[in-house]
């Protein structure tokens, strides 16, 4: 009786093993980030607290920017519809502990990819949608106009705990200026105290001058010296572990710049699927079976292309029609003359 | 045996609780870090920080440690605090005996003062004082110096720095005018007791406080220096000021909006613990001959103070723990510096965080054991 039971046991084990394996296989296949996400119903997205052209809410809750976007995109993919995204603003501070204890799921906030942030916390960063540099703002009048031009004793105000904070740091130091540094949480306050003329300058990545110039009482007063100190590549972050979920997020950006590179927009998206360009159809979801390496369907590509556009329109959408850089500068297409060049979707 | 059990039995479930749930806790935040790859350590103190802090007690600058930041950190936040303490207890106790006076516009200003500024939440009067502040102050090249010597302007407060010579020897000199003062007061006490004759021992003490250092001057070789703050142009409209002490418009205004919201509150306890007192405590010693500085000194205040010091030094801990509002207006303190940046830059939160917690712990600790020696000294002992 008792040796009965043992072996139903272990019989049992074995079962409950081989199952809990074929289980296991399948949701790694599905991954468990996108199985929560599809069972919820919406994309859950950190984004800065109102960077203007990145990641900022109008006056009724409505998110834009090219950080907003990306998020759109990966709802559009996964779910069927653009609009299926849950934002959550962050702080510099709060951004990366949100994403690693599994508050959002994907963190797109103008974060810079540097190797400690990638190796050290637990987070995977998936591509580049904005490749930027720090900066230096300041009052027109004051007579710099060059960071040459900066003498010992300078104050300058920036945001806590980003890398503007480091690479102020190795740029003074290799100047062998003595500098004040003056760190606020929130970027608000930065422009506020700046503004009052706290500070001689204002540093920051150099879309963030521009978007933020806006806020400043006078800002024709005030101008963005022309060097750029750092690297500053900002793109969607992930978590460390769900490395089907980290190439959704990365191909729903890279078919952004590659939908650009072929000519395929929200408009004629559609038409597109009898184009003769085998790679234009794979875009559009009218050849191959692109989306079922990741557990989709086939026009996941489809759906963020129509919903969302192309990072063209995304860039003309919020940085370029709202006057903060008009300029694509680097990040045109590399066939432009940029350095935006994705891997082939195929 | 029974009864003893009864009483064993309920503390050890509550210790066996507790174990319990911050076992599952650790071991719960364990996993999970596990799962995300994340490592849990102290190693990252040792690291180079890498990053400057606008104002700092000690030599520090980003070539430094993570726990030299720390120190920073902490050493900021204890200034905050031990500034903030002053000028809320000299505040307090101003507005608090000002309540209570006959004089009905100081009475009623008192009282204006506590209600309107207990009532307003605490970081939008550090707001209003920072921001109010750098809108209203003068940028450097438009201040007109106080006394030829002080410059207040949006970028701080500039005053002259001291520069000594033989630093030690003053400081011997103030240790002896102290131990001197001491002996006196024995001396003195004793003499009222056996004779009955009274020294003026306040005058001794301060004329033995001032002239013992003075004499070092004389003597000792001690000199004194100031280094006046000069203003010096940096391009068109930037300008700063050369030698001379500068302290941050984060520090001032962080220490005016603690001390004057606290001071509040201080003001209530000083009041309380003068109105504790019976008005026949105040007769019985005025009939016995004792003088009015006498009656508040011997009778009033060492009965008031056992009221007042309790809740003051919640008052105390308020304000030490609500020091941490400086990240807002970057004032570089424990937070702002080692909850911030540190944790920014290495991405520790755990870490990061339980230090963090545990230093406001021991600060407020301290402070409290502090304040309960100093209540039991002056409780009633009964003989």
């Amino acid at each position: 009786m008792f040796k009965l039971i043992k072996q139903l046991t272990s019989l049992a084990t074995v079962v409950a093993v081989l199952f809990a394996f074929t289980t296991e296989s399948m949701a790694a296949k599905k991954s468990k980030t996108l199985k929560n996400t599809q069972k919820k119903g919406f994309v859950r997205c950190g984004v800065s607290q109102g960077l203007p052209g990145f990641s900022n809410a109008d006056a009724a809750g409505n998110w834009t920017g090219v950080d907003v976007d990306v998020c759109r995109a990966v709802a559009a993919a996964v779910l069927g519809d653009a609009n299926k995204v849950k934002f959550t603003p962050l702080s510099a501070k709060e951004r990366f502990t949100a994403l690693t204890s599994g508050e959002i799921d994907i963190l797109s906030r103008n974060t810079t990819w540097t190797l400690s942030r990638d190796a050290d916390i637990g987070l995977t960063f998936v591509g580049v949608n904005f490749y930027d540099g720090q900066g230096f703002m300041v009052r027109k009048n004051s007579g710099y106009s060059s960071v040459n031009d900066f003498k010992d004793g300078i104050s300058a105000c920036t945001n806590l705990g980003t890398t503007t904070e480091l690479n102020m740091r190795d740029f003074f130091n290799s100047k062998g200026i003595s500098y004040e540094p003056v760190t606020f949480e929130k970027a608000d306050e930065v422009v506020a105290a700046y503004d009052a003329g706290r500070c001689d300058t204002y540093t920051t990545d150099k879309s963030g001058l521009a978007a933020q110039r806006i806020k400043l009482s006078a800002p024709d007063d005030h101008i963005v010296l022309p060097e750029t100190i750092s690297k500053e590549p900002l793109g969607p972050v992930v978590r460390q572990g769900d490395s089907v979920w980290e190439d959704i997020v990365r191909w729903s950006l890279n078919v952004m710049i590659e939908a650009e590179e072929y000519g395929v927009n929200s408009a004629n998206a559609d038409s597109m699927k009898t184009s003769d360009n085998p790679a234009v159809k794979r875009l559009v979801g009218a050849e191959g079976e692109l989306g079922a390496a990741f557990g989709l369907d086939n026009e996941w590509s489809l759906r963020i292309i129509k919903q969302v556009g192309n990072y063209g329109e995304s860039y003309k959408r919020n940085i370029a029609d709202t006057g903060i850089l008009p300029d694509r500068g680097p990040n045109e297409l590399w066939t432009k003359g940029g350095i935006l060049y994705v891997p082939p979707a195929r | 045996m029974n009864f003893k059990l009864n009483k064993i039995i309920p503390q050890l479930a509550t210790l066996l609780a507790v174990i319990l749930v911050f076992g599952f806790l650790t071991y719960n935040a364990q996993v999970n870090m596990d799962n995300r790859g994340i490592e849990f350590g102290f190693g990252f103190l040792t690291q180079e920080s890498s990053f400057d802090v606008q104002f700092s007690l000690i030599d520090y600058d980003g070539s430094h440690s993570y726990a030299r930041a720390y120190l920073v950190g902490l050493l900021n936040t204890l200034l905050v605090a031990f500034i903030g303490i002053i000028l809320s207890t000299v505040l307090g106790v101003i507005v608090g005996i000002a309540r209570l006076s006959p004089n009905y516009l100081i009475e009623r200003t008192a009282a204006w003062y506590v209600e309107f500024f207990r009532n307003i939440p605490l970081l939008l009067q550090i707001f209003f004082w920072y921001f109010a502040a750098l809108r209203a102050l003068p940028l450097p090249q438009d201040t007109e110096p106080m006394f030829g010597v002080f410059f207040l302007t949006i970028k701080g407060l500039f005053v002259p720095r001291f520069v000594w010579e033989n630093l030690d020897i003053f400081f011997y000199s103030i240790i002896a005018a102290i131990i001197s003062i001491i002996v006196i007061r024995n001396y003195a006490r004793k003499l009222q007791e056996n004779e009955g004759k009274q020294l003026p021992v306040f005058y001794i003490s301060i004329g033995l406080f001032l002239i013992l250092p003075l004499l070092t001057f004389l003597v000792g070789g001690v000199s004194l220096n100031f280094s006046i703050p000069e203003l010096e142009q940096m391009s068109n409209t930037s300008f700063k000021y050369k030698g001379g002490l500068g302290i941050p418009p984060e520090l001032i205004a962080l220490t005016l909006a603690l001390g004057l919201y606290t001071a509040t509150f201080i003001a209530e306890c000083v009041r309380a613990g003068i109105q504790g007192i019976s008005k026949g405590q105040k007769e019985a010693a005025a009939s016995i001959g004792l003088t009015p500085n006498q009656i508040l000194k011997l009778v009033i205040m060492p009965q008031a103070l056992r009221i007042i010091i309790p809740p003051t030094t919640n008052q105390y801990l308020n304000l030490t723990k609500n020091s941490s509002l400086a990240a807002a207006i970057a004032y570089p303190d424990l937070v702002l510096i080692f909850a911030g940046t540190a944790l920014m830059q290495t991405g520790r939160a755990i870490e990061i965080v339980s230090i963090t917690m545990l230093t406001y712990l021991s600060i407020s600790l301290s402070i409290s054991v502090l304040m309960n020696w100093y209540n039991k000294k002056i409780a009633i002992k009964e003989k």
